[in-house]
């Protein structure tokens, strides 16, 4: 018999007092209602544990990194409880024959139920032979893999976007995943790499109501990535009084004013970072006096330098949504949050901002 | 077949060949082939880096204060290290000095990641080479504590612990759902250790992963998070201020004190945990002295952690900078990376195309020319290749060379060079451990000194952390706060051309970063980076790297397991992400696309 969440974590030691506290605080930071713990608790007292196949292409490993980071749930739950972690070359102990072995083994007796999650992309240049693990083109394993899964998560922006190595001119031909497979639902949780327990409340939601979680236009997930950096940013107020550092270290940053002047991309990039904040809510960038990069939109590397100073982003906002904002953010850093915000405003519009579909886009 | 003497070892292709692809527990990817004689003894040996990214044409044409983000890019495992690297090579080449208190924090961050890779090394991927995860379900609880308490004052050793953590061993064993367990080598004779130390390494592998999150806090600290912290020229991005007005909006009392706790809890995880289950596991293991490779010859240091801002001289280094050559300890030679002579890149043997190939290149003289041709005796097909080629090109990494030799580095590297220089630091851990272990020095030499080198290495490194947190109080009790320099931040100021160059040791080696910039922008970047010293494939010398080598001699318990040669390659933690990072043209056009 195969054991459950439930089972697993009581095993440990787990009171039932704590496991229904982790389900209320798992459905809190989904931004879900106490009626939604109750789902998540039932679902994780009678599911065997989800198989999930991590494949790793062109990467950084910077995914896995802040995967292991997370600190509720604790990845050590994830790996051994949440879900059948079976094929993941970064920490299984299997290599080889034996590992690809494990791996074939799965897709066959979970077929149609396994979730495939990717690191990384695909390069198609030099017949996809820039990345070849087992003496292939990682595309290829990527599309067999993808076959007969159940759903894929795009980990970090390589997957989601293509990231560093796509950056112009992208001499590797690295594209997006959603760029080979074209047939399954793709769940994409950008940044580079994603906040820890953003990837962990990803798979945990996946596992406990056992669909995937709403997307916007992108295929991202509404709970994270429907607000500006700029809309939570606890420097905000400095932003709105007009309060802003103007050099490095002057007295403006040691008083932590507004990075605007100094390149912040707050205002065009969607994630979590001033709520959830980073490695357990110990920072995130702005709060260590470094203006966003934006890593976690598509092709942040091309959009001039980091200190550029976005342009025409109005003073004083009102809170918005992505595809309100497009309506009225022109930038030189905001031409692709326009340009993909305006889609989403088209796509709500004819109401197709469903998740299967728009996370094929 | 053929047989090739080179370095002091006998290659002979002759005998059964393996192939070990992918080689798991590893950044990125990595291929292995190994031929076997009838005694199951490797005779020959070829590693292979098989990704390849090309992230400096990317960087050509961009902002040089932006080029941190994009190297840091190259690895997320050693997170930050590139970045460093990076802020180095330009502010070398613009002539920025930095203010002290940001060489502390540049050090703390850099420490920070010594004893976190380390750690998660050793536990995450290493530790399933030396222990049977299967072998600790037969484990005895009241032992395993009787163990854990003999050799550590940690407070995690109860019987009751080990007899909760073996029952949720126990049911997840027999839960079918193996996981990341699946397919191990379990059982295998080449584990060693008793069934209660099994068990005692599973418990502190779940501990390590949860521990490590820790550590990292200090990255986001100064940097605002981990994987990818921010750095800065000129300084650090992160402001000091603990008793002005708006100290909350700056790092103040209350994330200094975050930090002191974090090193304390660091310091007592690496020292009552990481170390004495080394020394248990080595004590199992002590009479498998194989895997040496090049340690004993030729090993490399640039040095690290400046005590003086701005000042990267022997007197500054904490870590000082060297290198040996041909097993001669008595001498330590002198680095210059700026010598055109001294650091070259060879690819006769790597996919990539020289005017002449039998020269090599140094850094600001870089050509990067894919050439992806395999030689007469593959087999397989070019998108399906079951067996390379080692006469002709097998990796995406090129073959790096001081003064036209192969080098290990690392910390085997580091801790051999500064034995020979006698630093007390280094030597007297080094001499405590042989002499608990009854070895001899020589026993340095091998996979198990690599691993054990890492290990003290980790515990110096979560020392100095405190020695640099107490500097940067002392500075600010003293009320200097400065963390940026802004004098050259405006590109306006820069001249028409400049180069420059940083140096770096990252934990797993020497790293070196090399740029030019014409007209503000980035004209040339490239990085040698350890994992392409230690994993470099041959040269027109036929010359093997430190992988290769150390991976010669040794015989494998079960021929289709390749658990003896994961232990070796494992004991380097190799990164291949950061080896194969090079520059291509796009698509598929061959092209000379980086010439100075």
């Amino acid at each position: 018999m195969i054991e459950t969440f439930y089972d697993v974590i009581r095993r440990q030691g787990v009171t039932r007092r704590s496991f229904l506290k982790y389900c209320s605080l798992t459905a809190a930071s989904l931004g879900l209602t106490p009626a939604h713990a109750q789902k998540i608790q039932q679902a994780l007292e009678t599911k065997p544990r989800v198989p999930v196949i991590w494949l790793h292409g062109l990467e950084c490993t910077c995914c896995t990194e802040s995967f292991i980071r997370s600190a509720h749930p604790l990845a050590k739950d994830v790996i051994l409880s949440a879900i059948s972690l079976d094929y993941d070359d970064t920490i299984m102990a299997a290599a080889g024959h034996q590992a690809e072995a494990a791996l074939e083994d799965t897709i066959t007796k979970y077929k149609g139920q396994y979730i495939l999650a990717v690191e990384g992309n695909p390069p198609l240049g030099n017949d996809g032979m820039y990345c070849m693990p087992g003496g292939r083109p990682f595309v290829e394993k990527l599309k067999h893999v993808a076959k007969d899964a159940k759903a894929v998560i795009a980990w970090g922006s390589c997957a989601s976007w293509g990231c560093v190595q796509a950056a112009k001119p992208n001499p590797t031909t690295a594209v997006p995943i959603n760029k080979v497979i074209t047939d399954k639902p793709i769940i994409k949780v950008p940044g580079c790499p994603p906040i820890a327990e953003v990837m962990t409340a990803v798979i945990t939601f996946m596992v406990a109501f056992d669909r995937l979680p709403a997307v916007d236009s992108q295929g991202r997930p509404l709970a994270f990535y429907s607000l500006r950096v700029h809309d939570k940013c606890y420097r905000r107020g400095n932003f709105d009084a007009g309060q802003f550092v103007e050099n490095w270290d002057d007295a403006a940053a040691k008083q932590g004013h507004c990075l605007y002047k100094l390149g912040c991309k707050g205002p065009t990039t969607y994630n979590a970072c001033s709520t959830t904040r980073w490695n357990d809510a110990v920072s995130f960038p702005i709060q260590s006096g470094h203006g966003c990069i934006g890593c976690s939109e598509d092709a942040f590397w091309d959009q001039g330098s980091f200190y550029d100073r976005l342009t025409n982003i109005h003073a004083f906002g009102i809170e918005a949504n992505a595809d309100q904002v497009g309506a009225v953010v022109a930038g030189v850093v905001g031409a692709g949050i326009v340009a993909h915000a305006a889609l989403g405003a088209i796509q709500r519009a004819a109401g197709k901002s469903k998740t299967t579909e728009a996370a094929n886009k | 077949m053929s047989v090739i003497e080179t370095q002091g070892f006998k290659l002979d292709n002759s005998g059964k060949r393996v192939v070990v692809d992918p080689v798991t527990r590893i950044e990125g990817h990595l291929r292995v082939e190994v031929n076997l004689d009838g005694d199951n003894v490797i005779r020959n040996a070829v590693s292979t880096g098989t990704m390849w990214r090309g992230l400096e044409v990317i960087l050509k044409g961009r902002d040089p204060r932006d080029a941190w983000a994009f190297v840091e890019r190259i690895c997320g495992v050693c997170t930050g290290t590139h970045a460093l690297a990076s802020v180095r090579a330009v502010e070398d080449a613009l002539k920025i000095k930095i203010p002290d208190n940001a060489n502390i924090i540049r050090n703390l961050m850099e420490l920070t990641l010594y004893a976190h890779d380390h750690l998660v090394h050793f536990y995450q991927l290493h530790a399933l080479d030396w222990v049977d995860v299967i072998s600790a379900l037969k484990a005895d609880p009241k032992k395993t504590s009787e163990l854990a308490q003999s050799i550590s004052p940690w407070p995690n050793s109860s019987p009751g612990y080990y007899r909760d953590l073996l029952a949720r061993l126990t049911k997840f064993a027999s839960g079918g759902q193996l996981g990341p367990f699946k397919n191990g080598y379990w059982g295998n004779p080449a584990f060693k250790l008793p069934p209660e130390a099994n068990l005692m390494a599973v418990a502190h592998y779940l501990e390590a992963l949860d521990f490590q999150r820790e550590i990292a806090k200090i990255h986001t600290v100064f940097g605002g998070k981990n994987p990818h912290p921010n750095w800065l020229v000129g300084g650090v991005p992160c402001s000091l201020n603990v008793n002005e007005v708006g100290a909350v909006g700056a790092i103040n009392m209350e994330s200094l004190n975050r930090v002191a706790k974090i090193i304390d809890d660091t310091i007592a995880f690496i020292d009552q945990v990481y170390i004495p289950d080394l020394l248990a596991i080595a004590s199992f293991y002590k009479d498998q002295l194989w895997g040496g490779g090049i340690s004993s010859q030729n090993v490399m240091t640039y040095g690290e952690f400046p005590d003086i801002a701005n000042d990267d001289s022997n007197k500054s280094l904490l870590m000082p900078r060297g290198a040996i050559l041909n097993g001669n300890l008595k001498e330590i030679l002198p680095i210059d990376l700026r010598d055109p002579g001294e650091i070259q890149e060879f690819v006769t043997h790597s996919w990539y195309k020289y005017p002449d190939e039998s020269k090599g290149l140094h850094p600001w003289d870089g050509v990067t020319d894919p050439n992806f041709v395999l030689g007469p005796n593959f087999k397989g097909t070019k998108t399906n290749i079951e067996v390379l080629d080692e006469s002709a090109k097998y990796s995406w990494i090129k073959a790096p060379r001081f003064k036209g030799q192969p080098m290990e580095v690392g910390p085997l590297a580091r801790y051999v060079v500064y034995y020979a220089m006698g630093i007390p630091e280094f030597k007297e851990p080094v001499d405590k451990v042989l002499k608990d272990l009854g070895l001899p020095l020589t026993a340095l030499f091998s996979t198990l000194g690599r691993t054990a080198a890492r290990g003290l290495e980790a515990s110096w490194a979560a020392h100095k952390m405190k020695y640099f947190f107490d500097k940067l109080m002392a500075n600010l009790k003293a009320g200097n706060t400065a963390t940026a320099n802004i004098a050259n931040w405006n590109p306006a100021t820069w001249p028409a051309e400049a180069k420059g160059v940083g140096a770096c040791e990252a934990p797993r080696g020497a790293l070196g970063h090399w740029t030019t910039i014409r007209n503000t922008r980035i004209d040339l970047y490239q990085c040698i980076v350890p994992t392409t010293w230690n994993g470099s494939p041959r040269d027109p010398k036929n010359q093997i790297g430190a992988f290769e080598a150390s991976l010669l001699n040794t015989k494998v318990a079960v021929a289709d397991q390749p658990l003896e040669i994961l232990r070796t390659l494992h004991s380097f933690d190799p990164c291949l992400a950061c080896a194969t990072h090079v520059i291509s043209p796009e698509g598929e056009e061959v092209a000379r696309v980086a010439v100075r």
